[in-house]
């Protein structure tokens, strides 16, 4: 046809589909000759490529005077002397009916940081299976990894049948063993074919060796199995914004590339984290408005409100919207030297938001090769394990295995800025899990107003027995008198219930604090003036209380009180207890207290009473405008 | 159920490319080489930010060799494109005439392109640069990152290159480090001129076949672009109909005999004519100068 009717050979090519696909093998399983082999079937070898490969099978060549298909995609042994990291080649060929990109990884021993690579991108899969040996080791890995990595659609290429004289027995009692392997990974759209990539023996055509095989040739499957693309049209709409595209005033969109599901003009959607609301009004594209965009593509989109939305937002359709969390569990591969270390933070790339992220416990590691699971401090090179990830604030974002694009990501040193670590995102963990932001039309400025105050935290911190307590509670007593809204949180009561699950390890004490800071910022929300009386030991964690709130809502109050006469106090016996070795973790005793910095208030108990302190505090209060 | 096209797959994998360059870097600009690939690429990067036009300039590092043709077509679309065009020659290139005959194809590429490329980029402080690559052009090509990472002093650190998961494209640089983004890595020729044909992108006419004045050296036809071309003895130029397949610098770019000329005609050409298109270009002829070892040194 093309020689003929170049027109309408042109016209049919439009309509070609496009085809992803990864190879998984190794050296020795024929890999090269298959991939080598649909290149040249697919005739887009030119004349001086196949010169040179012609001349290179008579030189180095392993199939005698026939051409060695394996040569014309070998390009990457002599690299490999030179040191290059090679993780993934891609190579091209098209048939009639679809263009095909190949993923085609090594198999040397960076496997599993290349084939995750590879397979990341991939529609289906190829796994190579020499008819000889059968399944082995590698062969289990193989399919781990792309279970892992939720291929959907894989080939097992039973390779070199000629050297098993094209045996159906054989060929079954490898399917029947594979079979049985997959199903503890779910992997469930199996093919298997015999083939002799050397031979050509159902790679394109089914050849003669063969007639008791009646399932699709390679190419045949290639051809025709489902594209993920068409799987994603049918979960609910996800567009992360890329690029706000703001031209003149006119004209607002919000560029992305469509993650899952299908948009029209007129849909409902919401934006998350925010939660806001509105409604597609123009899909625009380049070429002319578009009544409908599905998954795949790349497209801006106006809205009929004025909302704020930014690069990293993502917009859903607004009746099955996108989740929101900050802690989840998730699978995750580490691709560098620098091993993983839980508890260190690294930058985290999930679609288009950016957010730090940090390991917070490695549950277990898997063994790639016996899918065991072990015990894992930190995670090396190629290693693999399922980990609770926690990030620094709530990002939106769908199960891995519902919408790949809102739910895959890399992690990202922040110091040298390689790519470490790559992973999948299960489900949201605890609170995170399921909360939809929700936009409130009273806010609290309008709570704030109706108590005819400005909210405020007054965080106490100092030793136990300093008086933080006793001070707090005559500030209350103040502030009610004079007409107040107030909420005093007290250490002791506070671990009588929100937190009598805690103890007093450093662990402890910080999620302790968290929890405090978290309520007194709800309370602040609500429009009162928070009093919280806690040793609060650590710099980090106040600190992290105060980043709650505005920064003129916070007042750090130091009272300080010296060790020796706390104490000498000893209000509640603690010291006492303490000394004897009857109480662990005790601050100034076995557990270090650090002292603000820089205090909005330093009372020092020992140069005024309790009464002079409140007096001092409501004075601040004053001078800071937060009460008249 | 809408099935995407292997060209609409294509087009949007380029448009979230680019758009990623654009949200992630300071200061990004499109090499623009004149050729059908930068013509694509120029082509996707206006569908990418439109309304507007692409929010960066173009950049052609100039030889001062380049077709007659080349010059009008570029200076025709920054007009229409209403880009910013920024040219850029080596001067130490001019100072000292630099240019394929006198110094061969060697020297003259590597002071005017590898060189001039890298002037440019540290005199206007660009830390990102698209260029139109692809992965089918060449074996070494197969395995290049669609996100190249160089160091302040532009080299390529092959052992240092991060894996490119999903579309997610790690964009962090230190101070002084640079980006080259590929955005049409996984194109093919044939879908470059597919795309061409189905869009009516423009293109240079030297593309389409007309009788042209050449000469014919070591089996390669070059044609007599201006009066700078020195004849050998008993040289004359003669008219052919020929065209090119590809573009460079045109003392170093060898035309084709054809009669191909409208797009059908070209692709049809190239579906049957079974010559890989970089053979055209004398630069991959010169023993000593491997795809490898120039990329390494900072040719693009």
């Amino acid at each position: 046809m093309i020689s003929e009717n170049i027109e309408s050979y042109l016209k049919e090519h439009e309509h070609k589909g496009l085809l992803r696909f990864i190879t998984c093998g190794s050296v020795d399983d024929g890999k090269s000759t298959l991939i080598g082999r649909l290149l040249f079937e697919s005739k887009l070898l030119f004349e001086d490529q196949l010169a040179a490969i012609e001349a290179d099978s008579k030189k180095y060549g392993t199939q005698g005077s026939e051409m060695d298909f394996a040569l014309l995609v070998d390009g990457l042994a002599a690299e490999r002397e030179q040191g290059i990291t090679i993780d993934v080649a891609y190579r091209f060929f098209s048939t009639d009916k679809r263009k095909f990109i190949v993923a085609d990884t090594p198999g040397h021993e960076q496997y599993t940081r290349n084939m995750v690579t590879g397979a990341s991108t991939a529609d289906a899969a190829i796994l190579m299976v020499d008819a000889r040996y059968g399944i082995l080791t590698q062969t289990r890995r193989h399919s781990f990894l792309m279970s892992l990595i939720g291929i959907r659609h894989l080939v097992v290429a039973i390779n070199k049948m000629d050297l098993v004289d094209y045996a159906r027995e054989r060929f079954e009692a490898i399917v029947e063993e594979y079979r049985e392997f997959a199903r503890q990974l779910g992997l469930t759209d199996i093919t298997f074919i015999p083939m002799s990539a050397l031979k050509g023996d159902n790679v394109i055509e089914h050849g003669h060796h063969m007639p008791w095989y009646h399932g699709p040739t390679l190419m045949a499957y290639l051809e025709t199995v489902a594209v993920d693309d068409q799987r994603h049209q049918q979960a609910p709409f996800r567009l992360p914004v890329q690029w706000v595209n703001r031209p003149d005033l006119d004209f607002r969109g919000f560029a992305g590339h469509i993650a899952s599901g299908r948009v029209r003009p007129g849909d409902a959607i919401r934006v998350q984290p925010s939660g806001k609301a509105s409604t597609v009004s123009r899909i625009y594209t380049f070429d002319g408005d578009l009544d409908e965009a599905v998954a795949g593509q790349s497209v801006t989109l106006l809205l009929d409100d004025e909302i704020d939305i930014s690069r990293g937002d993502v917009i859903s359709g607004a009746d099955s919207p996108a989740q929101t969390a900050d802690q989840f569990e998730t699978t995750l591969v580490w691709m560098h030297e620098q091993p993983l270390l839980p508890g260190r933070p690294y930058q985290m790339k999930l679609g288009t938001q950016t957010v730090t992220a940090t390991v917070s416990d490695i549950k277990y590691q898997i063994n790639v090769n016996t899918l065991e699971h072990a015990a894992a401090k930190q995670l090396e090179l190629n290693g693999i394990a399922v980990c609770t990830l926690s990030l620094s604030r709530p990002v939106a974002f769908d199960p891995y295995r519902e919408v790949p694009d809102t739910g895959g990501f890399i992690l990202i040193d922040r110091m040298t800025h390689n790519t470490v670590g790559a992973g999948m995102l299960h489900f949201a963990l605890r609170r995170s899990q399921n909360i939809h932001r929700q936009p409130v039309d009273v806010d609290k400025p309008a709570r704030a107003l109706a108590k005819g105050q400005k909210p405020a935290v007054l965080w106490f911190t100092g030793l136990s027995g300093a008086g933080k307590s006793t001070i707090a509670n005559l500030v209350e007593k103040k502030l009610h008198a004079g007409g107040r809204h107030t909420y005093l949180l007290d250490g002791d009561n506070v671990r009588h219930g929100l937190n009598r699950d805690l103890g007093f390890t450093n662990a402890d004490r910080v999620e302790n604090i968290r929890r405090v800071g978290e309520v007194a910022r709800l309370m602040v929300d609500a429009g009162l003036i928070v009093l919280t009386a806690f040793i609060s030991p650590f710099r980090s964690e106040r600190q992290m209380a105060s980043d709650l709130v505005e920064a003129d809502e916070f007042l750090e109050i130091f009272i300080d009180t010296p060790l020796d006469v706390a104490e000498d106090r000893d209000p509640k016996g603690l010291y006492r207890k303490a000394r004897r070795g009857e109480l662990k973790n005790f601050t100034g005793i076995d557990s270090a207290y650090e002292a603000p910095e820089a205090p909005d208030l330093h009372i020092r108990t020992t140069e005024m009473s309790s009464d002079e302190a409140a007096e001092t505090i409501i004075e601040l209060l004053r001078e800071r405008r937060l009460i008249d | 159920m809408t099935t995407l096209t292997h060209l609409q797959r294509l087009e949007a994998e380029s448009i979230q490319i680019m758009r990623e360059v654009v949200a992630e870097t300071d200061n990004p600009v499109m090499l623009y080489s004149v050729g059908k690939d930068s013509a694509v690429m120029l082509h996707l990067a206006r569908k990418a930010f439109a309304p507007g036009p692409p929010p960066f300039p173009l950049l052609h590092v100039d030889t001062r060799w380049k077709f007659r043709a080349m010059y009008a077509f570029r200076d025709q679309v920054a007009r229409e494109t209403g880009m910013e065009l920024l040219v850029h020659i080596n001067p130490e290139g001019i100072e000292k005439d630099i240019n394929p005959f006198t110094h061969g194809s060697a020297i003259h590429t590597d002071v005017m392109k590898t060189e001039g490329l890298k002037q440019a980029l540290d005199q206007y402080g660009f830390d990102a640069a698209f260029g139109g690559a692809r992965r089918d052009e060449e074996k070494s090509r197969a395995k290049e990152r669609i996100f190249s990472f160089r160091t302040a002093q532009h080299r390529w650190d092959p052992k240092n290159q991060r894996p490119e998961l999903w579309k997610l494209y790690n964009t962090r640089r230190h101070k002084g480090e640079s980006i080259r983004v590929f955005p049409l890595s996984n194109w093919t020729e044939l879908d470059i001129w597919q795309y061409i044909y189905l869009q009516d992108i423009p293109i240079v006419p030297l593309y389409y076949a007309a009788e042209r004045p050449v000469v014919e050296r070591d089996g390669t036809l070059i044609m007599v672009d201006d009066e700078r071309m020195p004849l050998e003895p008993g040289e004359v130029p003669m008219m052919r109909k020929v065209r090119f397949r590809t573009l460079g610098c045109y003392p170093l770019t060898g035309a084709i005999e054809s009669e191909a000329d409208t797009l059908p005609a070209i692709i049809q050409e190239m579906l049957l004519t079974r010559t890989s298109e970089r053979q055209g270009r004398v630069i991959d002829h010169d023993s000593a100068a491997s795809m490898e070892k120039k990329k390494a040194e900072g040719y693009f």
